[in-house]
């Protein structure tokens, strides 16, 4: 068995597409002596097998790349020239993406809590509402907001989501439309204890 | 008297003899080149009456004619277009250092046409050294407007601001630029004054906006203004109360925190440009600021939203002021929601242009597909000019499409995954471009995506008799569909093909057509040498130029480019241009 399954393995080239930790050119036979050949080969065919698998089919996916026109490439692989769009549109497009995607347009904020050692930051355009933020920020500093009324704000709670906005005055989160907020918020501050009482009571 | 000879003087009196000064004048009168080319075919007196009398050229493919025979034919030419390389280099299907390059051009024009005012150049390789030169030579030049072109930096346009005392164009859009710095704007002179266009919205390097205000004070004709996206609000608001007779405005960053009273400024500004009619730019634009156009857009015929990232509420909102609205360019972000606004607010449509946010997204329900294009078909009657990113079509849509609108002249339709079947039936789209070429008998050009098989070609080849261009990626089944294209569009100029299964039977089937064609590109085709040896062969008034296909590498894939000429065989092709 021994001599015909390294026959065969020969006749595969198995080594070649091996996966192994150790330099190029180093043999298998100079590892783990003491384990039973078959078990070795049982292990280095599987390996090797599914190696030659994903290079063949990787291999496929780029031959159906390029030549074969009737049916649809991978979709992974993006294609020369394809959609037909001019660079110069292509690169302003990805290049707004990016900047919306790591820069800030006002959408980064600082956010304190009464009593907290540090402040920690957020990116609001990373929640989809009000609700998506509050429970956010409930998370990230272990407390409950409570809900909000129009008329009490955010009643049965020690604390009060604010925000400074671009006229520098203290707001209560969730007044304005979720998009207006977005573009005015320049940093949140949780209230808590008396001040935080103060906010949306009737005057 | 003898019969024939008073026929033969009923026949001399039949092409009346003007005197040449006359006729001169009258044909002064013609601008069209394709009304000029019919005049030069009436007789050998009409032919030099036009050549004389001829100020503008038009050269769609620099490579069809030389310098020298277009100087010999036309003596007093003042203005030139020149077109070069094959439309699908703007996809970098063709490689750098192709050809193209205007300066061989300029060097005849500075001999020949040294009162040369107008150049306008699209898809050409223009270095500074060329730039410089038009400078220097051309004590009249007053127009040069560059269109996806590449070669210089913005050292060149330093040139063109310094020494063209006269320049009232300088347009410059889309190119492969090396933006090195905005100085070139401060090196108009002090006083100068006669620009009427300026274009510098595809730049990015920041100008110095003292310098671009007095500019745009002094310059009391400036018509068209497109800066660039560094120009903020504030700036832009100064700018239009220095120029409020503008026609075309193309801002900068709409992106910009403003006081309530910059706001109220910037809203007054656009009040008072009672002029416009085109308006683009807008980067960045956000519901905030959108309002401030809305008193700007009564008047407004061209829309360009397409680098700006509308969401369709915000859309609908903007469109609503634009009645008379006749061209719209948006990105797919407006959705199809956005789209129905624009059916019910601009019923003057004739333009639609929906460009993709992004491109690589596979979402299929993400962007635009079949019922925002067919609100606009149902609302815009007179909708003629369609180019269309979507990721989804059925046969059906567009049926009704171009039921609803069948006087298409531009159908371009792009369904961006590469043959992507009807996303209702699991079809082939045959069917649905098959609708378009039976009802659009003006169609000139064409452009087809998704799954197709050769009938969508003997549609084509039977029924698109007016059809003019045609773009071909990733479609067909066999020889036979090219075949078919070329044996049945009688007014067939350019044919531009990718990826698809066409072979040298197919390339060597139009044989008898190509010489009454501008050009065709056949990439990643079944093509051979051989094939395309065989073709320049027995048609040495073609040029046949072979390139290898760097994306395969099977080593036998080529791209062809054929094109009719009378100058012979380009001097100038780089090595891996083979003849």
């Amino acid at each position: 068995m021994g001599s015909g399954e390294g026959g065969y393995e020969k006749d595969l080239n198995l080594e070649a597409t091996e996966l192994r930790l150790g330099l190029p050119g180093t043999t298998s036979s100079a590892a783990a002596p003491d384990q039973e050949p078959e078990a070795r080969q049982a292990r280095n065919n599987k390996r090797s097998l599914v190696d030659r698998c994903e290079e063949e089919a990787s291999k496929d996916a780029s031959r159906a790349l390029q030549k074969d026109h009737d049916s649809a490439p991978s979709s992974k692989a993006q294609i020369v020239g394809w959609p037909p769009i001019r660079s110069y549109r292509k690169n302003n497009l990805q290049t707004k993406k990016t900047e919306a995607e790591t820069s800030s347009s006002g959408i980064y904020v600082k956010v304190s809590m009464d009593g907290a050692p540090y402040l920690r930051k957020i990116d609001l355009n990373v929640y989809k509402g009000y609700s998506d933020l509050l429970k956010a920020l409930e998370n990230m500093f272990k407390f409950t907001i409570g809900e909000y009324s129009e008329r009490e704000g955010y009643k049965g709670s020690e604390f009060a989501p604010t925000y400074e906005d671009k006229d520098g005055d203290w707001m209560l989160v969730g007044d304005v439309p979720w998009e207006m907020f977005m573009t005015s918020c320049k940093r949140l501050r949780i209230m808590r204890g008396s001040e935080a009482r103060g906010l949306g009571c009737a005057v | 008297m003898d019969p024939s000879k008073s026929r033969d003087s009923a026949e001399s009196t039949r092409v009346i003899q003007f005197p040449n000064d006359v006729l001169e004048r009258i044909l002064s009168l013609i601008d069209s080149h394709r009304d000029r080319s019919a005049v030069s075919l009436v007789s050998k007196a009409w032919y030099n009456a036009e050549r004389w009398t001829r100020r503008h050229v038009f050269i769609g493919n620099c490579y069809a004619v030389s310098p020298q025979i277009v100087a010999r034919r036309f003596p007093s030419i003042r203005s030139v277009m020149l077109k070069g390389k094959p439309r699908f280099s703007d996809f970098n299907l063709v490689p750098p250092n192709w050809g193209a390059d205007v300066h061989a051009w300029l060097a005849v024009f500075a001999d020949q046409y040294p009162l040369l005012e107008e150049l306008r150049l699209k898809r050409m390789t223009v270095t500074d050294e060329s730039l410089k030169f038009l400078a220097r030579k051309f004590q009249n030049f007053k127009a040069l407007s560059l269109l996806s072109c590449d070669g210089f930096s913005t050292d060149g346009l330093e040139a063109i601001a310094t020494d063209c005392r006269h320049l009232t164009e300088l347009d410059i859009q889309e190119n492969g630029i090396d933006d090195i710095s905005g100085n070139w704007l401060s090196c108009f002179p002090e006083n100068f004054t006669s620009l009427e266009v300026l274009n510098f919205a595809s730049l990015s390097s920041d100008v110095n906006f003292d310098a671009l205000e007095r500019l745009v004070s002094q310059c009391k004709s400036l018509k068209i203004l497109k800066v660039n996206k560094n120009i903020t609000l504030e700036q832009l608001q100064r700018l239009l109360v220095r120029a409020p007779q503008l026609t075309e405005l193309g801002t900068g960053s709409f992106l910009q925190e403003l006081t309530a009273h910059q706001y109220e400024e910037l809203e007054r500004a656009f009040i008072g440009c009672k002029n416009l009619h085109a308006l683009s730019g807008l980067w960045e634009a956000t519901t905030q600021y959108l309002p401030v156009l809305y008193p700007a857009c009564t008047n407004l015929t061209f829309l360009n939203l397409s680098y700006a990232a509308l969401q369709s509420e915000e859309l609908a909102k903007l469109v609503a002021h634009c009645p008379h609205l006749q061209r719209l360019w948006v990105l797919d972000t407006v959705e199809d929601v956005g789209l129905e606004a624009v059916a019910s607010s601009c019923p003057l449509l004739e333009e639609l242009r929906v460009f993709p946010a992004d491109p690589y997204d596979q979402d299929i329900n993400r962007g635009v597909n079949e019922s925002g294009f067919l609100a606009v078909s149902l609302g815009c009657r007179k909708l003629h000019y369609v180019l269309y990113f979507c990721r989804k079509m059925t046969n059906a849509a567009v049926a009704r499409i171009v039921q609803n609108c069948p006087g298409f002249t531009h159908f371009r339709l792009c369904i961006m995954k590469p043959g992507q079947p009807d996303s209702q039936t699991n079809e082939p789209m045959d069917e649905g471009f098959g609708a378009v070429v039976k009802t659009c008998t003006n169609l000139r050009r064409l452009g087809v995506s998704g799954l197709l098989t050769d009938l969508t070609f003997e549609y084509i080849g039977q029924y698109a008799k007016n059809l003019e261009t045609l773009s071909v990626a990733f479609a067909g089944g066999s020889d036979r569909g090219m075949q078919c294209i070329l044996d049945g569009c009688p007014k067939l100029r350019k044919l531009e093909i990718r990826d698809s299964p066409f072979g040298n039977g197919a390339l060597l089937s139009g044989l008898e057509k190509y010489e009454s064609m501008r050009s065709l590109w056949m990439s990643a085709c079944k093509v051979t040498l051989h094939g395309c040896q065989m073709l320049a062969t027995q048609r040495p008034r073609l040029n046949v130029e072979v390139m290898k296909d760097e994306e395969m590498d099977d080593g036998q894939s080529y791209k062809v480019y054929v094109y009719r000429t009378v100058a012979g065989p380009r001097t100038d092709a780089p090595a891996f241009v083979h003849r």
